[in-house]
Parts: C-alpha cells; sequence; structure tokens
C-alpha cells in the first residue's frame, strides 16, 4: 500500500486551518447511511456557550459491528482497571487462561511491596484455567480447588473472583462459590459477575467493581487513622508510579491518605475508606459510584481533582486545603508549591520553545483525554481533538447533564444499588452551612465540569472512534504526537507519527504531580522533536537522483 | 452406513421407539450403533438391560486424552453397538458443548469408520433443538435423515413443527433431510388422519402409526425392548414393520414448516370438529 504518499505532509497547507465541518464529514463520507447516522452524533465539533454548555454527544452506546474500536471488555474493566492494582487481595479469574493471562500487569500499575505486611501477589497471575470438561459440568468445582489452593499457599486476607465469559453462559453461581468459602477459610471471598460480554464497553466492569467492593468491603472496619486531614484518593490506579508521587506530595503537606482506588492500595484501606473526610477523585468515570455510594451512607463528600499537570496539581492540592479551611493546611500547601514549582518551571521553560505551538490528538480512556489537555497546555502544546473510549456523556459535557441521561438498555443490564444512609455511621463530614460557605468561595462538591468545556471551539470530540476515523483525522491534521494504547500505536507510527500510550505510559512515568510534570515534558520534547520520523520515506522516494516516466503513462 | 437422527417433544418416547425400532433392524442382520444425546444418559438401557454404560464425557473426565472406543462403546441386544453422550446434572455446566465434544470425539476415535462396518448409526436426541450443542448431529452431515417421534398431542405437533425449522435451517448448509414422522399414539382423537394431514403439510409422509400398548411398559420395567421381551406380541411387529419401513424408505424431504395459525388449525379441523 501507498503509505508513503500518505505521509507526505502537504506543503502549503496549514492543518490547523482544516474546516472541522468538512472534516467531519469526510470522517463519515464512507459509511452505509445508517452507520453515518450513528457515529455523526458522536463526532462533534466543539463550541463552548457563554455559560459553559457544549453540545450534546452520543456516548455510551454499542460499538457498530465492524469498525475496529479501542474499547475492552467488562472483565477487562472490572478485574484489569479497579480491582488489578490492588496488592494483597488474591485475583482469581475463572475463565480459559488467556483471560487471566492477558489482564496481567498489562497496565503497569506499580505497587509498594515493603508497605505494611509484605502480602503482594502483583507478581502471580491468578487463573481456574478453565478447559472443556469445566464447560461441560460445570467450573464451580475448580473454581473452589482454586480458592483452596490459593488460600493454602498465600494465606491471603481475601480473595477475589472475577467472571469470564463462559463462566456467564454456563451459569456457575461465582457468589455462592464465594459465601461457601468464606464461610470455610475465615477470610473476605468475594465474586464479580463481569462476563466480558456485558455493557457496552470496559465501564460496565468499572460499574460492577465499584459495587462488589462496596458491598463486601467497604465499612469493615471503624478504625479512625491519625492525621488532622484525612482523605482518599479515588480512580489513581498508580500507572508508572503516578501515586507514588502524589503520595509524596501529601505527606510534604501533612494530608493523611486514608485509602487509594486502587493504585499502590491495599484491601485494609478499602475497609476503613469510609472513616475519610473527604473523597478527591481523579479517574470519574471509573470511579464515580464508590464516591457516590460513600457519600450517601457515610456522609463523605467528594470533589473532582487532577494532578495530571504542574498547575492543575497546584489547583487540587488548594482546593483540599480550600475544604479544610485551616491555616496551617493552607500554609503547608503553598509552602510544597513554592517549593516544587521552580524545578517544574525550569524544565518547561527549557523545552516549551521546541514545543511551543505543536499538536496532539487524545483517544484515550474516560479521563485520561480530559487530564493530559493540561500538561499540553503547559508546554505550549494545542489540542486538535480528543475523545474517550467509554466515557459517557457525563465525562464530555460535565455531570451538569445527568438528569438528561437517557438509560438504555444495554445500562439497566448493569446493576444499580440502592444505597441508604448508614443507621449509626451516616456522619456529613461538613454542614449545610459549611458546604454553602465553601461553595461561596469557588469550592463545587460532587461536580465534574467535563473535558468540552476545557476544550477550544473548533475541536473535534470523538467518542469511541473506529480505526479508519483515526486514519482519516491524521492524515487532515497531520498532527505532532498521537496519545492512545498498544493497540493504535504501530497504525499510528506508520502515519509517522509518534504515539505515546497513556494506558501504560510505554516504559515511561510518573506523569502525575510535579516530578511527573517534568518526566512528561521531556519525553514529549524528546517525541516530537525527534527526527526519525522523517526518515519513513527512503532518500529516493524524496529526492530522486533520476526521473522517468512509465511507458504507460 | 445410514446416519439417522431422532428428535421430538421431551417424553413423547423418543428412546422407546429408537431402541425397539434398533432392535428390528438388528433382527433384520443390520449392524446398528445407538448415539445416545442426553445427558440423562437413558438412550440404550433397553438394549443393554440396565444402565450399565459409561458415557463417553465421564470417560474423557476420568480418562484424561487417553480414551479407547471400547471404554465408551458397549454391545447390546443382538450385536448392536451403543454409546451414550452423557453430560452435567441438571442446572450446572453445559449438556449442548457436551454433545459437540462426545460426537466429536467418537468420530476422533474411529467410531464410524469403514472397517466398523455399520449399516446404521441412530442418534437420539434430548427433547427439542434448544441450543447449538443439540443440533450437533444435524449439523456438518452427522446425520442425514431425521425422524421426529410425534403424537396428536398439541404440543408435540408444535415441537415437531419446530424441529422441522431446524432442519431447514441446517438442510441449506449440511445436506440433513427429513425422512418422516413417527406417530406414536397417545390415543388422541383422529391421531392418524391428523399426523397424517401434518405430515401432508410439511411436505413429508407419516412412516408408521406407533399404536399404544402397555406391552411397551411392561418390557421397558424389564429393561427390555418389546422385541426381546415378547418376540411373538403384536406391538413387536409394529416396530419390525417400522425398522422395515425405515430401511426401504428413500423418501428425503426439506420440510415447509407451518405458520403457527395453519398449526392451530390443523388441531381444530382434526381436533375438535370430529
Amino acid at each position: 500500500m501507498a503509505m508513503g504518499a500518505e505521509n507526505k505532509k502537504t506543503a502549503g497547507v496549514n492543518p490547523d486551518r482544516v474546516d472541522p465541518e468538512k472534516a467531519k464529514s469526510r470522517l463519515l463520507a464512507k459509511y452505509p447511511p445508517k452507520v453515518a447516522r450513528k457515529r455523526a452524533k458522536q463526532i462533534v465539533i466543539n463550541k463552548v456557550a457563554p455559560d459553559g454548555e457544549v453540545p450534546v454527544i452520543s456516548s455510551n452506546v454499542r460499538t457498530v459491528p465492524g469498525l475496529i474500536g479501542q474499547r475492552g471488555c467488562c472483565y477487562a474493566g472490572c478485574k484489569g482497571v479497579v480491582l488489578g492494582p490492588t496488592r494483597d487481595i488474591i485475583n482469581i479469574t475463572h475463565g480459559p487462561i488467556g483471560c487471566g493471562y492477558y489482564s496481567w500487569l498489562t497496565r503497569r500499575n506499580q505497587t509498594d511491596a515493603d508497605s505494611g505486611d509484605g502480602q503482594n501477589f502483583m507478581p502471580y497471575c491468578f487463573s481456574t484455567d478453565m478447559q472443556d470438561e469445566e464447560i461441560i459440568f460445570g467450573g464451580e468445582k475448580k473454581l473452589k480447588q482454586a480458592i483452596q489452593e490459593a488460600y493454602d499457599n498465600f494465606k491471603p486476607k481475601a480473595i477475589a473472583v472475577f467472571s469470564t465469559c463462559p463462566v456467564g453462559l454456563i451459569g456457575d453461581d461465582v457468589h455462592a462459590v464465594c459465601r461457601e468459602m468464606k464461610a470455610k477459610l475465615g477470610i473476605n471471598v468475594f465474586g464479580f459477575s463481569c462476563e466480558g460480554y456485558k455493557g457496552v464497553s470496559q465501564s460496565a466492569g468499572h460499574h460492577i467493581a465499584n459495587n462488589g467492593i462496596f458491598k463486601h468491603v467497604v465499612g469493615l472496619d471503624d478504625t479512625v487513622k491519625e492525621g488532622r486531614y484525612r482523605i482518599n484518593l479515588l480512580g489513581e490506579y498508580n500507572i508508572g508510579g503516578d501515586a507514588f508521587e502524589i503520595e509524596r506530595l501529601f505527606e510534604k503537606c501533612g494530608i493523611t491518605l486514608v485509602a487509594s482506588y486502587s493504585g499502590n492500595s491495599s484491601i485494609d484501606q478499602f475497609a476503613n475508606s469510609h472513616t475519610a473526610d473527604l473523597n478527591l477523585i481523579m479517574c470519574h468515570r471509573s470511579i464515580n459510584y464508590v464516591a457516590e455510594m460513600m457519600e450517601t451512607k457515610f456522609g463523605v463528600p467528594w470533589i473532582k481533582v487532577n494532578f495530571i499537570g504542574a498547575a492543575a496539581t497546584a489547583k487540587s492540592l488548594r482546593k483540599i486545603a480550600q475544604y479544610f479551611d485551616e491555616q496551617a493546611l493552607s500554609d503547608a500547601v503553598e509552602k510544597v508549591i513554592a517549593e516544587e514549582m521552580p524545578a517544574v518551571e525550569a524544565v518547561c521553560a527549557e523545552v516549551r520553545p521546541r514545543t511551543e505551538g505543536k499538536r496532539a490528538m487524545l483517544f484515550v480512556g474516560g479521563s485520561r483525554a480530559h487530564h493530559y489537555q493540561e500538561l499540553f497546555g503547559e508546554m505550549g502544546m494545542k489540542t486538535l481533538s480528543a475523545g474517550y473510549e467509554f466515557g459517557h456523556r457525563d465525562d464530555y459535557e460535565g455531570r451538569r447533564v445527568l438528569p438528561n441521561i437517557k438509560v438504555d438498555a444495554d445500562s439497566r443490564n448493569i446493576e444499580e444499588l440502592e444505597i441508604e444512609p448508614d443507621p449509626e455511621r451516616f456522619n456529613p463530614r461538613i454542614s449545610a452551612e459549611e458546604k454553602a460557605a465553601l461553595e461561596a468561595k469557588g469550592l463545587t462538591f460532587g461536580e465534574y465540569e467535563g473535558m468540552m468545556p476545557e476544550m477550544e471551539d473548533g475541536a473535534m470530540v470523538i467518542d469511541d472512534p473506529s480505526q479508519y476515523e483515526t486514519d482519516e483525522l491524521i492524515r487532515l491534521y497531520q498532527p505532532d504526537i498521537f496519545c492512545a494504547g498498544i493497540k493504535e500505536k504501530y497504525a499510528v507510527q506508520k502515519h509517522g507519527i509518534p504515539l505515546k500510550q497513556l494506558h501504560s505510559y510505554d516504559y515511561g512515568g510518573p506523569y502525575a504531580g510535579f516530578k511527573g510534570a517534568i518526566n512528561f515534558y521531556k519525553e514529549i520534547d524528546r517525541m516530537v522533536n525527534s527526527r526519525v520520523w522523517q526518515y519513513m520515506r527512503a532518500p529516493w522516494q524524496e529526492h530522486p537522483e533520476l526521473s522517468a516516466t512509465y511507458a504507460w503513462e | 452406513m445410514r446416519k439417522v437422527a431422532i428428535y421430538g417433544k421431551g417424553g413423547i418416547g423418543k428412546s422407546t421407539t429408537t431402541q425397539n425400532t434398533v432392535a428390528g433392524l438388528a433382527e433384520m442382520g443390520k449392524k446398528v450403533m445407538v448415539v445416545g444425546c442426553d445427558p440423562k444418559a437413558d438412550s440404550t438401557r433397553l438394549l443393554l438391560g440396565g444402565l450399565a454404560q459409561r458415557t463417553v464425557l465421564d470417560t474423557l473426565r476420568e480418562e484424561g486424552e487417553d480414551v479407547e472406543l471400547e471404554d465408551v462403546r458397549k454391545e447390546g441386544y443382538s450385536g448392536t453397538m451403543c454409546t451414550e453422550s452423557g453430560g452435567p446434572e441438571p442446572g450446572v455446566g453445559c449438556a449442548g458443548r457436551g454433545i459437540i465434544t462426545s460426537i466429536n470425539l467418537l468420530e476422533q476415535l474411529g467410531a464410524y469408520a469403514d472397517s466398523e462396518d455399520l449399516d446404521y448409526v441412530f442418534y437420539d436426541v434430548l427433547g427439542d433443538v434448544v441450543c447449538g450443542g443439540f443440533a450437533m448431529p444435524i449439523r456438518e452431515g452427522k446425520a442425514q435423515e431425521i425422524y421426529i417421534v410425534v403424537s396428536g398431542e398439541m404440543m408435540a405437533m408444535y415441537a415437531a413443527n419446530n424441529i422441522c425449522k431446524g432442519i431447514v435451517k441446517f438442510a441449506e448448509a449440511g445436506g440433513v433431510r427429513l425422512g418422516g414422522l413417527i406417530c406414536n399414539s397417545r390415543k388422541v382423537d383422529n391421531e392418524m388422519e391428523m399426523i397424517q394431514a401434518l405430515a401432508d403439510k410439511l411436505g413429508t409422509q407419516m412412516i408408521h402409526f406407533v399404536p399404544r400398548d402397555n406391552m411397551v411398559q411392561r418390557a421397558e420395567i424389564n429393561r427390555k425392548t418389546v422385541i426381546e421381551f415378547e418376540s411373538a406380541h403384536s406391538q413387536a411387529d409394529e416396530y419390525r414393520a417400522l425398522a422395515k419401513k425405515i430401511d426401504a424408505n428413500e423418501m428425503r424431504v426439506i420440510p415447509t414448516p407451518l405458520a403457527i395459525e395453519e398449526l392451530e388449525k390443523l388441531l381444530i379441523d382434526y381436533g375438535i370438529a370430529a
């Protein structure tokens, strides 16, 4: 295929002047009418009204069969994303071996193996390795054996069981097995019906994981951890060590981290996470359910934060100080910011002449495509286009649209827990008056503005992009860097465009906090200014020494 | 070798009819193999004189990959070869997947090889075609002719019509054909005429009308086919007649299933109006 010819950067055309309307019609041109109609609602040209309102974007809907999408499955969301990073729960995949093996540590979630009692099962991959026999005769017996074996070998505090597709088809009752083994072993054993085929994307798995952890773990331990400013960090998965950097900052500020969901986490932290006084949400899509349920049942409020980007980190730390409303914490936070920022600014100033004006595209996750725009902005880079794999409308347009989201049959299929305030333990951390006073000072509770209000007018916002649309978009805009995951990486690189993986960070990171920002500036500077991409075309393609025509021309 | 599958509503008498017919064919000197495709594994008890069979799936489970044909196949009445697929207990696992695994294994072990010199293979299949696994015997040319056991009861006819829909689906891909309806009488009014009319509408034949006789039950209690238990009884001759008709049958059709209104009209015309 004449890839080389398409790589050629069209001379004289300023890609920033690509008419977004025309670009959109080009993305849709080749689709059959019904597909084009559906995709047209998922490809939106951003326009932010003065009150912050943005266009409606269709999302969290089924992928059109035949389109090569980016999405993962329900099991991947439940086991791979939300519960995979916890070190001291033995996570058993109940299914054929591939599901367990290929979801093992692929997100580079790091953990501190030395903390606590030294129980760390992250380097292990547990699976029931279902075979023909279990499919035919049922797999409950083998699952029991696997749980017993895991217990005998490791004596863990908890075992979790994750269902793969065939388990749902043959009807193994993993919950009954877990109850039986919990009674027998005297440790916490709980299961998840997170069969891969459920829902439209991995988002269903996040919800199931949230429900399970809330039902089976949260609230089991009422011990209140020492510390004046006690918080939970939700939706931070310690990819490439992000959580380590954020923990370092908390410690410096004197903020006590009760639990982290679920980067560098332990099940004991989940068990008493309801004793914290504030929940911070990083990845809104994957974890907002736990925050909402904790607020309803225990009275812990939540705020949205973002530790991706130095300015965003400073802003998030200030928000925490604002919530606790004590001079000592505010002083500490300001001191930390003042200490950390000079190094960040120095590196930023150094790379910025080389990165200024470069253009990025981000198609990743359900929050990352939003968060990383901060870092690019700090480097003077522009986001041409962004979108989520599995985000919902509230992740794009903000939670203000929640009442208007039509709940379709696919979403109804995923259990929504009915949560009531706990009769003894419900304790609103701040009074309505205090809350109102903080809100008057600009702190918003239980709110996420979404990605689109922070993006420029005319930027393309694409939900669940297909490989075809990705290719077309790159041809049209010729971005300087593309951010996605491993499935997209090599296809994008064939266009002569560098790709940064924001699921696993390739081999890099951390990118969170102040030190992370420095790492990111350096990494992106290296990538967008690399000369390697100009060698995609052979020298004789660029400068032919002889020119000739074929006889038939 | 002719490959025959017997389908029909649950409880209609598929296993009893199959085994008695097979006994008739064996008496004629035919070499017949019966493959029970029901997790209950009771498709060969009359030929074997009891539930003495180790199922294919149990053997596979216990022996691992080292399974011999002799481990899963037993000789029954008059040289008939009997195998049972077996499967999970009710309510667990996937019986359909079990049938697929079992039939594949029998093929791998050479149960249908030319050297076995079989004249017939009979697949006795559980109830309705509930899922892909239970359609296995009529997929990919495993069975070429189907006989549906039916009676004049509405639900039995309804099931027969549904099975015909399944046959149509696989006829195009795998070449399976309907050989006829076997009426296992429940002494319903106008039963013979009604099934005859149903067969006409389906584009097939009622190959035989098996009258109801308590001798069948008596033989069953004694774990025998009627032919073995009371060889001279008139009911034994009915099964012999059925066996002869099947042996001589050359009618193989792709059925034309009825619309539900048409089927109900048939019942009204023959069942109530008469």
